[in-house]
């Protein structure tokens, strides 16, 4: 199969006071048509960072970005974005925001029904044609990100960015969201790139798995590949072998080979120190 | 048993109703009552603090003087009405009378010109301050989003506006007489000299909390919300109309309200120079005047003019609670 989106060995470099502060090195990933690969990572190791180059909101320093073949440079519709936290227009009900990129994208290539009938069918796969007309500040976080995701969907992309889609959700719902999703995916079948920091999630919904160092100089550690039978249904993978070796693989790599060295440890230290000084002051 | 019980209960509920008409009735005094007691201990310390001024124009006026001058205020208002109508009637009838002798003759008519009343001079400040605050607006809001959109543009115009906002109305008055004097010239003008001057003045105090408030607005839209539109490669006109605009609207009445209350203010300032008929001219005269009544005029002008600045921002506020999406916002 060829490649769809080729990341090309690219460098992020982000100018501080101090030097320049080398985010991502030599981060080379390619993606095929139809597949959906995660990339998981601690915080802070670059993962937006990739999202944003990808979607054109950022500019590599060195290499570049190939979709089907062609450099991006510019944000587009063709990449649509899921955001973290929905950003949804506030003022607009859940229609009316799935219907300004249906506007843009399809302004004068679909007659107005045709329009209609697309940005209902988008909310109906999201399962929003109950709150079509609502704001975002009427419904609640789950399907305010079910919305962002139909706008997205809407646009019909050739790819699919999320950003941590399900990351500002409660357990619960986000497996609910989880489960939409892989529905959609069985549907559409597009090609996703979704950044995560959650185990199960990650070998959930992906063909593949790329793991990411940590930063600075944050690069493509170790690549997974998950050959779970589709349609997959987390209840019945929870026992499932392969399932369970897939999720340790990713842990051991996030806990102990790329274990995060988290500077708070240091400040207890030093708080019982000034604790055992003053104790000894008083004493 | 089971009627002792039913007993109980109906008192519980009795009770409870009591209880809700209670709270009730108690919020409702708070929102009434205790404004009421606030307005009866200001009066009652102006009544007795009044009492104690004496002026050359005699006592200063207490409320009781206050309210007099109002319904003479009200009655000369009526008179001069009735004298203006006399006069068209006159008119009219000599002018009838005098084609029906002679077929060439054409009718003129004449406006009446008889003094402005108080009334008349509030209407007029009205028309002025509203025009002024328009006209403000027409470049401040644009001038605003352009400010908010363009980094460039902002860091070269944010001298300008810091210099020249805290600038007093009475400062630009003097330029602004003479400017229109000299650029404003017909035969026949539409609208006075004194109103435009007015006008210009008003216009140039109000324009800038208005051109902060939309840059600010503008400028701090949310990144996520910004990228929306650089995904969905809305054009610059899109942009604004769908992204910018709406997202800054609680801003822009922000500064429009604030803008609107600066108007009013320097209003009254601008008038009393400018001689334009207004509330601002009705205070200079009857300054002038110096007669026993003069003060209560004025005091009861201070009120009017006070009772329409507070009318003029709830106006606002209700104007932007009906065009704003964002309910919450702009209660107070």
């Amino acid at each position: 199969m060829d490649t769809l989106l080729n990341i090309s060995h690219i460098d992020m470099v982000f100018p501080t006071p101090t030097g320049g502060f080398t985010a991502l090195k030599d981060v080379d990933i390619q993606l095929k048509k139809n597949e959906f690969i995660s990339l998981i990572g601690h915080s802070g190791c670059g993962k937006s960072t990739v999202l944003n180059i990808v979607a054109g909101l950022y500019q590599a320093t060195t290499g570049g970005v190939l979709l089907n073949n062609k450099e991006v440079t510019e944000p587009g519709p063709e990449r649509a974005v899921v955001f973290q936290n929905h950003s949804l227009l506030p003022w607009l009900t859940s229609y009316q925001n799935v219907e300004l990129a249906v506007e843009q994208v399809f302004g004068k290539s679909k007659s107005k029904a045709e329009k209609r009938e697309w940005i209902e069918y988008n909310l109906k796969l999201v399962h929003m044609d109950h709150a079509m007309h609502k704001r975002p500040n009427e419904i609640s976080g789950g399907m305010q990100q079910r919305v962002g995701i139909a706008r997205a969907l809407a646009m019909q992309p050739e790819i699919l960015l999320m950003d941590e889609p399900f990351g500002a959700l409660d357990a619960l719902t986000r497996a609910h969201m989880q489960d939409s999703l892989m529905e959609i995916q069985q549907e559409l079948n597009n090609s996703v790139i979704m950044i995560t920091h959650d185990v199960d999630e990650a070998v959930l919904l992906s063909d593949r798995i790329v793991m990411m160092t940590n930063g600075p100089e944050a690069t493509v550690g170790e690549i997974l590949d998950v050959n779970l039978e589709r349609p997959r249904n987390r209840l019945s993978l929870a026992k499932d072998p392969e399932y369970n070796r897939l999720r340790a693989e990713v842990l051991q790599f996030l806990y102990e080979k790329q274990r995060k060295v988290e500077k708070f440890e240091l400040k207890p230290n030093k708080s019982t120190k000034s604790n055992s000084t003053s104790s000894a002051a008083s004493s | 048993m089971s009627t002792i019980a039913n007993f109980s209960q109906q008192f519980s509920l009795k009770q409870s109703i009591k209880l809700v008409s209670l709270q009730k009735v108690s919020s409702a005094l708070k929102a009434t009552l205790l404004p009421l007691i606030g307005i009866v201990m200001f009066l009652c310390f102006w009544a007795l603090s009044a009492n104690q001024i004496d002026t050359s124009l005699g006592k200063f006026p207490g409320p009781n003087a206050v309210l007099t001058q109002f319904s003479s205020l009200y009655s000369d208002h009526v008179a001069e009405r009735e004298k203006a109508d006399a006069f068209y009637l006159r008119q009219e009838k000599r002018n009838a009378e005098r084609s029906a002798k002679d077929a060439n003759f054409v009718a003129k008519t004449r406006n009446y010109t008889g003094k402005e009343t108080f009334f008349d001079q509030i209407i007029t400040s009205l028309i002025t301050v509203l025009s002024g605050f328009l006209a403000a607006a027409f470049i401040a809001i644009p001038l605003g989003i352009a400010i908010g959109l363009n980094k460039k543009l902002s860091a070269a115009v944010n001298p300008i506006i810091q210099i020249f906002k805290p600038v007093s109305p009475l400062a630009w008055l003097p330029l602004v007489t003479m400017v229109v004097s000299a650029v404003y010239v017909s035969d026949d003008p539409m609208i006075s000299k004194s109103f435009l001057n007015s006008m210009i003045t008003v216009s140039l105090c109000s324009l800038w909390p208005m051109v902060i408030n939309t840059a600010i607005g503008v400028s701090s839209i949310p990144q996520d919300l910004q990228n929306v539109s650089r995904v969905l490669r809305l054009s610059t006109r899109t942009h604004i109309r769908k992204i910018v605009l709406p997202a800054a609207i609680p801003m822009i009445f922000t500064g429009m309200r604030l803008s609107l209350s600066v108007a009013w203010m320097v209003l009254i300032a601008a008038e009393m120079l400018a001689q334009n008929p207004g509330l601002g001219k009705f205070v200079w005269d009857e300054f002038q005047n110096g007669s026993s009544e003069s003060l209560a005029r004025i005091m009861a002008a201070v009120v009017v003019i006070g009772f329409i600045g507070f009318l003029l921002d709830r106006a606002m506020l209700k104007l932007q609670q009906l065009v704003s999406w964002d309910k919450q916002n702009g209660s107070i």
